[in-house]
């Protein structure tokens, strides 16, 4: 097709440059400067979708953000595909492929047009009925249909193959919207010295003005004064402008959200992201967002061709594009008559201007009239015809009583309609500042501000041109100056433009037909019609927020856009009550739909989160190690020879720890250095053990509770000397205890000299255990004598380990002989090799976090989080013994002595379970009870934390929570599991080595 | 033994791309200084430099720089085979008076990042105002880079240097170039 609805001249369309694209499967061209929506309708195409709920043919309604109809999917592949663009915002590029949508098998056929003719037996509403009636229903019947049937667009069928961005800006004032008053705004703020962002949701700058073809400002063409108004704010250095950018989010403390389209109108850019999510604080910021045209709601007012009236003014002068041949113009306000004469002017023939108001009057007015158009004043519209498109406009005489006459079909190939303009207030409305109602104006416009804010123009209903522009650059002065820019003074703009300012209409034209029978529709987007809206009302429901969701109106996507005003003037007739007392819907955001992909920005893939990695990662990574994630890190979990799983892979290195030794990454161990006068007093206070007598150089096991009693860490801790603690967490547990002590120490013990460095990634651990481990390490170590009776267990030196400067400790959670080496972290893989190799003779294997946690369970040592869970006290893990009794206080400690905690009490304790068949491992989480026979509810005495094979033992094991545990030792408990019930007996949780002789090797 | 014992940079095994206005930086010198907030410190004759006491700003001398993040709180930075007797000296110096010094050259790696759009750079994962009015040359502060905890240092108009704990590093290293990439 050739753009046989394209005008010989005019528009700001580049004719030198044409645009292919097709819209399902059809080819046809474009210009550059044209939207989707533009070059459809310079091909003649209005139907453009398929409404939500009766699938009725659906055509383009306006120009811009607003439109409800013409939703499209647009993208050449999957990875490309986006659902639910306005054709009216889709940029045209060369090569774009858009289909419709919400239709099968195409949009002239679809067979669930079929609602359209049930539409009597689904109204407003209908959905939250078939939840109460009949029974059962809802779940077999209704749900499954009404799933299939819901939405419009599809999601994408393959991830999404563009990549997006985000940056975060400051700026002295934001100015949202580059129309006549954003631009003066912006000229202002310049002029005041301030540091400006402009942005503009469309391609270019301008907004109203890149359709204005009559007005002059300041003795230039609205064309010339735009051109040179960019030129001259371009050239300031302190202003960014930013086009293709929808403010979509005005969030506290004046952030708003603004969403960049970079690339999709350039398809030969590859590698750049596809959109940017722009966060910026401003200081102070001007809203000049503009106005939406408000539809006229009467009987099958939504039929293909039927389109705001300034809206197939701007397809003429912008796009220079004829929607139509033959027009039909239906209003209540002075704008339609110049929608009207552009029209003429390109060669739409004129068969009615239908003027609700009895007695039409204004500049405009008098022009159509000279113009010889068919003004019928007085005049309302009964119906519509035509089903792809629409062929007739049935117009009748409107007493002035309210009177209908008889009706009177015009021929028509476009009809036009304009209610007035309604101010876009709704990023205002998200800032949480308060709407008013403006009776003169009949339409909430913005009061007063909850944010450094100013607005300006259309959308607090100043509508003249030049009132626009001296508003505009009032509160870009307002603004600069309140952002701590220099004065400006006013500045007034002269301009030649005839006002289109009157009129305006809100709610249901009269019709004069039983209302029962004809759809007029309020929101298109989600076919609510004002029937709907009065069976709400019928139906009980007062406040517009119930309204709104009882008929859908205004949701979604629409927030109010189209549909707000009408709904509010249906309702304020049904319910006689003020629009001003009825108030209006919240607007919430995003203004427009927003990709997630802006959202997700650069968290995907390996950069969604940060991948902590330990020195000696890549070392494993090269042995074959299969890792898993704790917390951010990645932990070696085991280390499988050729052939080997996991279950072979964990016991031979379970084998080897206990009959030579093992090496062990530890480096993801928190490490927090406890430093300062007070050091030991501040740690009394946060563990549960005693730490003024542990002398320099000696090791502690160390016990964190919450307020509230329960164990929320533990780790080892070492007194380096009189002022210095070397405080280890477990892995997970790092960032929270470290911010728990940092809380303490500054607000509960501020008189405490102490404080908190952490060593996480200082130091690089590597634990090397087995009966082995000394023979294998001495070699390396210089400065220390690292013999049993110069270092025993759980003691700590300063030393050198292959000549590094390192804290080697001598603990174990093996129950081996062990010693934990500290060297800084740059050193750890250089170490972890050196020692590695030299233990090869020895039978030193490397090992994992598996292997680690079978050979703690064979001692019986707990792991926080896997026998804790946050309700597990010292005394429920069997580690009473670690409380410092006669501390006046600690963390928790008080908690410790309420009722329920202590003595007296059946609380869960840790046991260890033997199964009976030894073979058998059963299911951590597994419940343990007394009487497996027992219907259910049955009582559950416990459940099981830690279970594992056990090389050493050649058997099963578990840890269990049991309640009484300690006291049922030796007790035959059952596992009941899906088919079939374990017996365990209750042992003590130690399995292995319970006098722990080999400790000392 | 020392000098058979290599230093593993924390982006030894990061795919790196050649940038030349991001480089990562060897090894070097650092400590934690912690003083009670309403002592007043001492100057440090093992730095050269008196300890910044305004809020975020750093101090420089020719063979260290203090930066201070927090009240009674700077991060000391030093040739690395300065380290150890810096370390001797400050502690001769503070002797007398409670303190926390602790060592933390290998927990972090530094990086510079240069170029007329380095704060753009910065500006994707921080939320900072680096307006040279509003940040300017010689101010430091903890900050974040998108999921990044940094410490950065404005050392030039167009030149940070950023801190950042090692096991973070191929994460920002990989977000700095992305974003590095980007056109516009």
């Amino acid at each position: 097709m050739s753009q046989n609805f394209r005008l010989p001249t005019g528009g700001r369309v580049n004719r030198g440059k044409k645009i292919s694209f097709t819209f399902d499967g059809r080819r046809m061209s474009g210009l550059e400067g044209d939207t989707l929506a533009s070059a459809l309708l310079a091909n003649g195409e209005h139907l453009a979708g398929r409404s939500f709920k009766y699938h009725r043919p659906r055509g383009i309604l306006s120009a811009g953000p607003e439109e409800p109809n013409a939703l499209v999917g647009v993208g050449a592949d999957e990875g490309h595909y986006s659902p639910n663009l306005r054709a009216t915002q889709v940029e045209l590029f060369e090569g774009l492929v858009a289909e419709s949508q919400n239709r099968s098998p195409s949009l002239r056929y679809d067979w669930a047009g079929v609602n359209n003719l049930i539409w009597r037996f689904i109204p407003a509403g209908f959905y939250y009925k078939t939840f109460m009636w009949p029974r059962g229903a809802w779940t077999k019947f209704f749900e499954p249909r009404i799933r299939a049937m819901a939405g419009l667009g599809r999601a994408p069928r393959a991830p999404d193959a563009t990549t997006y961005a985000q940056r975060y800006a400051h700026c002295d004032v934001l100015v949202v919207g580059a129309g006549p008053a954003g631009l003066a705004a912006a000229l202002a703020a310049v002029q005041g010295g301030q540091r400006v962002i402009l942005c503009d949701e469309q391609n270019e700058l301008g907004g109203s003005l890149l359709s204005e073809t009559d007005a002059t400002i300041d003795g230039a063409p609205a064309a010339r004064w735009l051109s040179e108004t960019i030129a001259q704010l371009r050239a300031a250095g302190s202003l960014q402008i930013l086009a293709r950018t929808t403010a979509f989010g005005y969030f506290p403390h004046n952030m708003l959200g603004l969403v960049e389209r970079l690339t999709d109108h350039l398809p030969g850019v590859a590698g750049q992201p596809r959109e940017r999510l722009w966060q910026v604080r401003a200081k102070q910021v001007v809203l000049a967002a503009g106005e939406i045209e408000r539809p006229l709601v009467f009987p099958d007012n939504d039929r293909p061709g039927i389109m705001l009236a300034g809206a197939a003014r701007i397809y003429a002068s912008r796009y220079g594009v004829k929607p139509g041949q033959r027009a039909v113009i239906v209003t209540a306000h002075d704008s339609a008559y110049r929608a009207a004469l552009a029209l003429y002017q390109a060669g739409v023939g004129i068969a009615a201007i239908a003027d609700v108001r009895a007695n039409p009057q204004g500049g405009w007015v008098d022009l159509a009239r000279k113009a010889g158009l068919p003004v019928r004043a007085g005049c309302t519209i009964t119906g519509t015809s035509g089903r792809l498109r629409v062929s007739g406009a049935d117009l009748a005489p409107l007493a002035a009583d309210g009177t209908v006459g008889a009706s009177e079909r015009v021929s028509c190939d476009l009809l036009l309609m304009s209610g007035g303009f309604t101010p876009s207030v709704h990023l205002f409305s998200q800032s949480r500042g308060k709407l008013v109602y403006d009776d003169a104006l009949g339409a909430f416009v913005p009061g007063t501000p909850a944010e450094d804010c100013w607005v300006a123009g259309a959308c607090r209903g100043v509508s003249l041109l030049s009132e626009v522009l001296a508003d505009g650059f009032a509160k870009g002065a307002s603004a600069a100056r309140a952002a701590g820019g220099a004065l400006v003074p006013a500045r007034g703009f002269a301009t030649t433009h005839a006002p289109a300012t009157g009129g305006g209409f809100a709610g249901a034209l009269p019709h004069g037909k039983n209302p029962a029978s004809v759809r007029a529709f309020v929101d298109f987007q989600n076919d609510s019609t004002a029937k709907d809206i009065k069976l709400a009302i019928s139906e009980g429901l007062r406040s517009i927020e119930h309204i709104k969701r009882y008929t859908t109106t205004g949701m979604a996507t629409d927030q109010g856009k189209i549909s707000n005003m009408n709904a509010l003037g249906i309702a304020t007739d049904v319910l006689a009550r003020p629009i001003a007392q009825i108030g209006t819907t919240t607007f919430r955001m995003p203004y427009t739909p927003t990709t997630f992909g802006v959202f997700a920005g650069y968290a995907r893939g390996d950069l969604f989160d940060t991948v902590r990695r330990t020195p000696v990662h890549h070392w494993a990574e090269a042995q074959g190690a299969v890792f898993e994630d704790v917390s951010l890190w990645k932990r070696a979990r085991y280390f499988p020879l050729a052939g080997e799983d996991m279950h072979q892979a964990v016991a031979r290195e379970c084998r080897a720890v206990r009959a030579a030794a093992g090496i062990f990454d530890a480096s993801t161990l928190g490490k927090i250095e406890v430093a300062g006068p007070d050091a030991a007093e501040f740690l009394n206070r946060m563990y549960v053990n005693a730490w003024s007598k542990l002398k320099p150089g000696r090791l502690r096991y160390g016990l964190l509770l919450r307020e509230d009693g329960f164990i929320l860490d533990d780790g080892v801790i070492g007194r380096m000397s009189d002022e210095c603690f070397h405080v280890t967490t477990t892995t997970g547990g790092a960032a929270r205890v470290l911010t728990m002590m940092e809380d303490y120490r500054q607000t509960e013990f501020p008189e405490l000299k102490v404080w908190l460095t952490s060593t996480t990634e200082q130091w690089a651990v590597i634990a090397l255990q087995g009966p082995k481990a000394r023979e294998i390490l001495a070699p390396f170590v210089e400065g220390a004598d690292i013999s049993h009776a110069a270092m025993p267990h759980m003691s700590v030196v300063e030393c050198r380990v292959a000549g590094v400067p390192a804290r080697l400790f001598r603990v174990s959670f093996t129950g081996e002989l062990g010693f934990e080496i500290n060297v800084p972290a740059d050193y750890g893989r250089a170490v972890w090799e050196a020692i590695f190799a030299a233990g090869q003779p020895a039978g030193l294997v490397a090992y994992g976090t598996e292997t680690m946690h079978v050979l703690r369970a064979e001692k019986g040592y707990i792991i926080v989080g896997q026998e804790t869970d946050g309700t597990v006290t010292p005394d429920d893990a069997g580690l009473s013994w670690a409380i410092g009794k006669a501390k006046p206080d600690f963390v928790g400690k008080r908690a410790l002595a309420r009722a329920g905690m202590g003595e007296g009490v059946q609380r869960k304790q840790l046991v260890g379970l033997l199964t009976d068949d030894p073979q058998v491992v059963l299911e951590e989480g597994a419940q343990l009870v007394a009487d497996p026979a027992q219907p259910p509810p049955m009582t559950m005495l416990g459940h099981v934390t830690s279970s594992y094979w056990s090389a050493t033992l050649n058997r099963s094991m578990a840890l269990a929570l049991v309640k009484n545990g300690r006291a049922r030792i030796g007790e035959t408990l059952h596992v009941p599991m899906p088919g079939r019930v374990i017996r365990v007996t209750i042992t003590g949780p130690v399995f292995y080595d319970a006098e722990g002789i080999k400790l000392d090797g | 033994m020392a000098e058979t014992m290599a230093r593993l940079h924390p982006l030894a095994a990061v795919k790196t791309v050649a940038d030349p206005h991001l480089v990562a930086q060897g090894p070097m010198g650092r400590f934690s200084l912690r003083l009670s907030p309403t002592a007043a410190p001492p100057p440090l004759g093992a730095l050269g430099l008196s300890l910044p006491l305004a809020p975020c700003r750093a101090a420089q001398s020719e063979t260290a720089a203090a930066l201070w993040l927090g009240p009674g709180e700077w991060l000391l930075l030093t040739a690395p085979e300065r380290a150890p007797a810096v370390e001797a000296a400050l502690r001769a110096e503070l002797a007398g008076q409670a303190f926390s010094l602790v060592e933390i050259s290998h927990r972090q790696t530094g990086f510079s990042l240069s170029g007329p759009r380095a704060a753009q750079r910065l500006n994707a994962g921080c939320p900072l105002d680096l307006d040279l009015a509003s940040f300017p040359v010689g101010m430091c502060t903890r900050t974040v880079f998108a999921k990044a905890e940094i410490v950065l240092w404005r050392t030039g108009a167009e030149q940070f240097h950023i801190e950042v704990w090692r096991s973070f590093v191929p994460y920002l290293w990989e977000l700095l170039v992305i974003v590095g990439a980007e056109t516009s």
